[in-house]
């Protein structure tokens, strides 16, 4: 077989396609279902009810959504140029490292909050400085040096919450001392559990959209991963288009960790993601790379988590069934999008 | 300084030294395999967690070790089917695809581990390999405790990385190989199918990452973590660059890392593990990678065609 290349794709392929892959991955669900000996179109009710189906559940999934948007964001602002930042979780530690460090009574309001969210952007940004000038100067794979920086960070943080961050009123949980009240993300509705942090990445995405869109930056980012060689060629400065991509990368999943700990835990501790780096790509991907997608699918993301975990407990099927749908969804998308752009033929 | 030479020159400290490098021996030929063919496989630490859940569920249903190895091996053969359709006929990012099959592979283990065991708090525990006892040579002073006293699956290991090495520079097979890594369109021009080496290559080298993965279920520990593989698989492909793509170099240098790891365990209960914090230890590895893939940077002989898809009469 051999592919070749659609010179003007429909509309209805370029749709419509990615739209088959969300039906093939609701197909692999309910086969999974079956497999668990439940019945699937009841499983497949208790996920859409535990995400949506009451108040409590929709903040919930909000909630998830959240920190999804920003590692979301990350990887789609890295991907687009094709700079494969992998260490979305390290960078989410090293922002809620940051929210400790100064939300914890070293500085008091107004300042705390905006500088605190700097400072964890900042040491984002500083964590995939490191793989991306390694890969800029020495050619060393950056896929390899940030998920490696990964299982750095969670020891590091777990030496943190072991020593210098630990909470003395902990009871020997390892987490750390919390936040002052000053620090902490307010609710976005007076007696919702929902927090700020939301709305903050509603924002993050509009202006990780606007720079894709409307600046210099957005342009060269978007040359760099169609062809590097030609971006080169035209007198593109590669090298530094791919440091301030890795800049921004960095800081949007070190925002994650942030506002985890600032508007939603008040405190650090070592379970504080459950993969939400990893998910990112997920989030990406299904969203073929569109800061505003980023939006809707984290928050349909967020919704088979929570929906799982709320089927699990009724239906017996095992959680899990959320991480295999989120695997499963994103192989289709990868060959949905490529099907929407070539054909295959035979010989 | 003192208690470093006396856990370097201990018996026990190569025998666990060994017995470290085994499953990342294993891993690291399959996903050498890969890369010689042009294919960076990314799936490597979701299938060696595949591999370790298979191979101790089979042998914890009653099937033999051995039988257990197999079924670990012939997983991870579907999961590099999976990887290479989508990364070679389909030409997808190996990047995306990789990690993809990772995602797959672990989220597959946890669920059949769940549905398979629902009940249980703490794994059950199966019989595991036994070390060899070896006529005359594992009598021997240390030679014997450090050497000879492994289990047949680090002989498998060690024998594979042979083989591998063999398959590679002797035959037209292996020359066919890393040719379709080097220069596909060559190896189309000879008549022989990229896509067929290509997909051959991931699957071949996928059984072997599962084989890893089950070293560790059914000779390492007896039982079944969902952290168990925690970053080995990325330990791997950073051995792959470090052994500059060879089959020796790559086998020396996780027994190189194997000693680091096995070294950094013992300091732990020495003087200097109560100074520095346990984490430091436990992070050694990773940072080693790290150091490796640097210090490897400039002078490693990449495949040419690594990462490049192929498409049959584009140019």
């Amino acid at each position: 077989m051999r592919l070749e290349p659609i010179a003007n794709p429909s509309a209805a392929r370029q749709l419509g396609l990615p739209a088959l892959a969300l039906v093939a991955t609701l197909g692999v669900a309910m086969l999974l279902a079956l497999i668990a000996g439940a019945n699937p179109l009841a499983v497949l009710g208790q996920i859409a009810t535990g995400a949506l189906g009451s108040k409590l559940a929709v903040l919930e999934t909000l909630n998830r959504a959240t920190p999804l948007i920003f590692t979301g964001l990350a990887v789609a602002v890295a991907f687009r140029a094709k700079l494969w930042n992998i260490g979305a979780e390290a960078q989410l530690y090293a922002g809620a490292i940051m929210a400790v460090v100064l939300g914890t009574g070293a500085l008091g309001s107004p300042w705390v909050l905006p500088l605190s969210a700097l400072a964890a952007m900042l040491a984002g940004a500083a964590l995939l400085l490191g793989p991306v000038l390694l890969k800029t100067r020495l050619g060393v794979d950056e896929v390899v040096t940030t998920l490696l920086l990964n299982f750095i960070m969670i020891l590091f943080v777990s030496y943190l919450l072991e020593g210098p961050m630990k909470d003395p009123m902990g009871m020997g949980w390892p987490k750390s001392t919390p936040l002052i009240p000053e620090a902490r993300l307010p609710r976005l509705v007076e007696g919702l559990r929902l927090h700020w942090g939301f709305a903050l990445a509603i924002l993050a995405a509009i202006i990780v959209w606007v720079i894709q869109t409307r600046t210099t930056l957005g342009f060269e980012i978007r040359a760099v991963g169609q062809n590097p060689e030609a971006a080169r060629f035209a007198g593109m400065p590669v090298n530094a288009v791919l440091v301030k991509t890795a800049l921004l990368s960095g800081g949007l999943a070190a925002l994650a960790g942030w506002s985890e700990v600032a508007g939603l835990k008040g405190h650090l501790s070592s379970d504080l993601s459950p993969g939400f780096g990893y998910t990112g790509i997920i989030v990406a991907m299904l969203a073929l790379l569109h800061p505003l997608g980023v939006v809707v699918t984290a928050i349909f993301v967020a919704g088979i988590f929570v929906g799982s975990d709320a089927m699990s407990r009724a239906a017996g099927v095992p959680t899990y069934i959320a991480d295999m749908l989120m695997a499963t969804a994103l192989l289709f998308m990868v060959l949905a999008i490529l099907l929407s752009k070539v054909r295959v033929v035979r010989g | 300084m003192n208690e470093i030479i006396d856990i370097l020159i201990s018996a026990s400290f190569w025998a666990a030294v060994i017995r470290i490098a085994s499953p990342l021996i294993l891993a690291t030929m399959g996903e050498l395999i890969c890369e010689r063919a042009g294919v960076l496989n990314l799936g490597i630490e979701g299938i060696m967690v595949i591999g370790a859940f298979t191979g101790w569920m089979a042998v914890y249903q009653g099937m033999p070790l051995w039988g257990g190895v197999a079924v670990a091996m012939g997983a991870g053969m579907l999961f590099g089917l999976l990887h290479s359709t989508l990364t070679v006929p389909f030409g997808l990012s190996q990047h995306v695809v990789g990690l993809g099959v990772t995602l797959f592979a672990t989220a597959s283990a946890s669920f059949a581990y769940r549905l398979m065991l629902p009940e249980v708090t703490s794994p059950p525990k199966i019989e595991p390999f036994q070390p060899l006892d070896i006529p005359l040579l594992s009598d021997l002073p240390w030679l014997g405790e450090a050497i000879f006293s492994q289990t047949a699956l680090t002989w498998a290991a060690f024998a594979v990385a042979g083989i591998v090495a063999f398959t590679l520079y002797r035959t037209p097979l292996g020359l066919a190989v890393r040719a379709v890594g080097e220069n596909p369109a060559a190896v189309e021009a000879q008549g022989l199918s990229v896509t067929g080496l290509r997909m051959g290559a991931v699957i071949m080298g996928s059984g072997l990452m599962a084989v890893g993965g089950a070293f560790l279920t059914l000779s390492a520990f007896s039982s079944f973590f969902f952290e168990m593989v925690n970053g080995r698989g990325w330990i791997c492909i950073a051995l792959v660059v470090f052994g500059a793509w060879k089959p020796g170099k790559a086998v020396l240098g996780a027994i190189l890392f194997a000693a680091f790891d096995a070294l950094q365990i013992r300091l732990q209960q020495t003087e200097l593990g109560a100074v520095l914090p346990y984490q430091l230890f436990l992070a050694l590895p990773f940072i080693l990678s790290i150091l490796a893939l640097i210090l490897m940077s400039r002078r490693a002989e990449v495949p040419a065609s690594l990462m490049v898809p192929y498409n049959k009469g584009e140019r």
